[in-house]
């Protein structure tokens, strides 16, 4: 599995270079990769996005240096900056499986494992798709996919610092309330350590779920 | 004459929504062009075209829910 670590990336970077590797995958130059990175602040706005859940006008989001982009992931509005820690898995769902639940469901796996080892009990929510300790969301997922490759992914509130600006949006559309892995656990966390963690999480899924098929992939993948 | 149809997008999927036609009636396709994305609750899916041709009928309109299994266009192959 290829991993990226681009530290604290504009949105639009980390977005170009998703492509890019989505059209590595599409080749079949390796079947997985990873994007990790933090974001300085931006609205994303997904397919499924309602106007009223953007309750602050781009004179105001300019006001407070968040930048807005409209993207082809499902879900609606969300929030990313530098108090999250972001994964874009680009993965060739055939090497795996050809299941869009299966692979929220696999997102969400991860995340509450990983939560877990910083002694964080994550919860999954009957019919909706990201993470939730007690009561409030921790993590949010929103994906795409394009011939079984997936781009877009997730993000888990680290740091408390900039949760506030979920105020300029509905978070996913819901009336709900955001929490961070500092605000459960009342100590500062070190985002290095949670990534290094997630990372961890993603082999152990890649070993786990696509081991049977790397025979697939035509050239060698690291 | 070759029908597209919403293909099993995953276990407990049993509709989508039709969200973005990138081709119109008329116009030529290529095999593995993105012809139309769909949308569930979290994600997008993009489904290509199965065949070089024409895109001759789309049943959905963008917004219309659509059933597992349903035809979505039919793409006059190219010979």
């Amino acid at each position: 599995m290829r991993l990226f670590d681009l530290g604290i990336v504009d949105f639009n970077a980390a977005w170009q270079l998703q492509k890019n590797i989505f059209s590595q995958v599409r080749e079949n130059d390796f079947s997985a990769a990873v994007i990790l990175c933090r974001h300085h602040p931006v609205i994303t706005l997904g397919r499924n996005t309602k106007k009223d859940n953007i309750l602050a006008g781009e004179e105001t989001l300019r006001q407070n240096s968040i930048a807005l982009y409209k993207v082809e992931r499902g879900g609606d509005a969300t929030y990313h900056g530098i108090g999250q820690l972001t994964a874009y898995p680009i993965l060739n769902l055939h090497y795996f499986k050809k299941d869009i639940n299966w692979y929220l469901r696999k997102l969400e796996d991860i995340i509450i494992s990983c939560l877990s080892d910083f002694g964080v009990r994550g919860e999954k929510r009957k019919d909706l798709t990201g993470v939730w300790v007690e009561g409030k969301k921790i993590a949010s997922i929103g994906i795409a996919i394009k011939q079984w490759i997936t781009f877009h992914g997730l993000s888990i509130n680290i740091s408390s610092g900039d949760l506030e600006n979920f105020r300029f949006i509905r978070p996913c559309g819901m009336d709900i309330e955001m929490t961070s892995l500092e605000s459960v656990l009342g100590r500062p966390v070190s985002i290095e350590d949670v990534k290094l963690n997630l990372i961890l999480k993603f082999q152990e899924a890649r070993r786990e779920d696509g081991k049977s098929c790397s025979a697939g992939i035509r050239r060698r993948d690291n | 004459m070759v029908k597209v149809a919403l293909p099993e997008l995953g276990e407990g999927i049993t509709k989508a929504t039709v969200s973005y036609w990138y081709f119109q009636p008329g116009e030529k396709v290529n095999e593995k062009d993105d012809l139309v994305e769909i949308t569930t609750d979290k994600a997008t899916f993009n489904l290509p075209s199965p065949c070089a041709g024409t895109l001759s009928e789309v049943f959905f309109r963008e917004g219309d829910s659509v059933n597992i299994g349903e035809s979505l266009a039919v793409i006059e192959e190219q010979v």
